[in-house]
């Protein structure tokens, strides 16, 4: 009785015909959105169309290739398999909110420094991959690598490697986005 | 994709009665379900939002094991400290399955409810018994590389993609659940999942609107827990076949197989000849097996992986 869904708190809009949208607020990059959104805009469409937040990039749209990595209260997601009407409350981090070109992550700044990139297509979700990477690691999260589940972990080629598969490059500029991160893990150690 | 109301209910008797209305379907990580939404193979009215009941919990029980809830993230359920040192299986099969992206997304749940990912069940314009019973199935006839061999049925070859459910079935768990009534039951993995049969579109013994609330594990078995994935690449990829082992300091042990049948595929006896060896075990895993000319490869596959690790769990 899709009937009955038109009196479902939260939601405006369905009564007269229309799909339905729901009101949403969001922390993006430290600053709050909020505003009125159809329910089947992913939160990928939402920072690229509705924001004008591109760095985030659409690659294949279904969670194959980590174009669209973003980080969603500390943690990396797809923002392509995900609906934005379900971060309600939620603090995204984009590249850009990563660093600016004033002011770069020293990912980023690694990334340059490595050539980790050709065409730069999946570079913004590399590089929040990695940031989240680098601390899933300093975690203790296990990946398929890790041979002792109990020890810590260290962060070598092997389980970056196994880590960042989530993220295709087209480019194949594997080895430098490798030295990249490696890099940088060295740094923090 | 199809428009679709959405609330995100605050009590499992709210959410238990939500899902079961007409065109209502639950969505926990979204990353199986936007998927196919976008394609149009699911078209739910109304999506019910379960993020907000609460059920992202791993608590121990008092018969030593662990319940789960149907919320635990597979990333972190891989990284519980109590399950890396007493279901190592159930680790590594979790950190084999998909990307550390989608691991932080997908649920317990959502993980037991994937669905196949069969390129003929993914593409609408080919006959599929699963998405579009009766039409026909595309993978009999077509590229069956991937597809199953065994538990099959001549209306449908897919598999159960998931990894997690290998390591799950190897270790006798038991999926918890809410009917619509507020009625709770415990169903054993092993009864969960259906064979194809005439009806390949209903997969598990769920009702319609059931709620999984939680899974929980008995008492760890303890031994060597190992977990072989063959796939077309390292990483990132659905298992050819995939083997979990849990071998046991006096010889017995468990064995349940992914990436062969349209569920995790185990038979306790061939659990009896883990003596013997990994071709004895097999003969009895693939009794039965109706394996096509392009995936006939699978058997002697299965095989040599669960040889590799009856090699290495006594090594
Ligand atoms: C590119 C890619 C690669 C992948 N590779 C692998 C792999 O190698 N191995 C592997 O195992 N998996 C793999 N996956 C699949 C992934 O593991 C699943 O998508 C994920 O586990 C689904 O969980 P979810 O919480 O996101 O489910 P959702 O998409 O939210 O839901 C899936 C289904 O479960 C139902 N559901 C969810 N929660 C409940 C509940 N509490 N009660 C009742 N019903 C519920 C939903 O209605 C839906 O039908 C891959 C996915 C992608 C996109
Ligand atoms: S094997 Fe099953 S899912 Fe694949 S086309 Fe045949 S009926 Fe559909
Ligand atoms: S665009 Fe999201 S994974 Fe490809
Ligand atoms: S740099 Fe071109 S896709 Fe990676």
């Amino acid at each position: 009785m899709p009937s009955d869904f038109e009196t479902i708190p939260r939601e405006t809009g369905a009564a007269d015909g229309a799909p339905p949208r729901s009101e949403v607020s969001l922390t993006i990059n430290g600053r709050d959105w909020s505003g009125v959104i159809d329910n089947r805009v992913t939160l990928l469409d939402l920072l690229r169309e509705e924001i004008g937040l591109t760095g985030s990039k659409k690659g294949c749209d279904h969670g194959q290739c980590g174009a669209c990595t973003v980080i969603v209260n500390g943690r990396r997601v797809n923002a392509c398999l995900s609906f934005a009407v379900m971060h309600q409350g939620d603090a995204v981090t984009t590249i850009e909110g990563v660093g600016r070109p004033d002011a770069l992550d020293p990912l980023q700044a690694a990334f340059v420094a490595h050539d980790g990139y050709q065409c730069g297509y999946c570079t913004p979700g590399q590089i929040c991959s990695a940031k989240a990477v680098l601390e899933e690691i300093a975690a203790g999260v296990p990946s398929h690598v890790t041979r002792d589940l109990e020890a810590p972990i260290a962060t070598t080629a092997e389980e970056i490697r196994e880590r960042m598969s989530g993220n295709i490059c087209r480019c194949g500029a594997y080895a430098n986005i490798l030295a990249a991160i490696s890099e940088v893990a060295e740094g923090a150690r | 994709m199809r428009a679709f109301s959405y609330e995100k209910p605050g009590t499992l008797a709210e959410a238990a009665a939500a899902g079961a209305r007409e065109g209502a379907k639950y969505i926990a990580g979204g990353t199986n379900l936007i998927d196919l939404m976008k394609l149009e193979i699911e078209t739910p009215a109304h999506l019910v939002d379960v993020n907000g009941l609460g059920l992202d919990r791993i608590e121990e029980t008092a018969a030593g094991g662990l319940r789960i809830g149907a919320l635990v993230r597979n990333t972190d359920l891989a990284a519980d400290p109590r399950v890396r040192r007493d279901y190592a299986l159930l680790t590594r099969a979790l950190v084999a399955g998909a990307s550390g992206q989608l691991r932080n997304k997908a649920t317990t749940a959502g993980n037991l409810l994937q669905r196949t990912r069969c390129a003929y069940f993914y593409d609408t314009n080919m006959p599929c018994n699963k998405r579009a019973p009766g039409s026909g199935c595309a993978a009999l006839e077509g590229i069956s590389r991937q597809l199953g061999v065994v538990g099959t049925s001549e209306a449908c070859i897919a598999t159960h993609p998931s990894d997690m459910a290998v390591a799950l079935r190897a270790l006798d768990a038991e999926i918890e659940t809410m009917r619509a009534d507020g009625v709770a039951r415990s169903i054993p993995i092993g009864e969960f999942y259906r064979t194809p049969g005439e009806t390949p579109e209903i997969e598990t013994v769920l009702g319609a609107g059931e709620l999984i609330t939680g899974v929980t594990l008995p008492a760890p078995l303890g031994g060597a827990q190992l977990y072989h994935k063959a796939r077309d690449r390292a990483s990132y990829a659905f298992a050819l076949v995939s083997v979990g082992l849990v071998l046991r300091e006096d010889g017995t042990g468990r064995i349940a197989l992914g990436g062969v049948a349209p569920m995790p595929w185990r038979v306790e006896a061939a659990e009896a000849e883990l003596g013997e060896g990994a071709a004895a075990a097999c003969e009895m895993l693939f009794a039965g097996a109706r394996p096509t000319e392009q995936n006939a490869f699978k058997l002697p596959l299965a095989e040599r992986a669960l040889a590799a690790l009856l090699a290495e769990a006594r090594s």
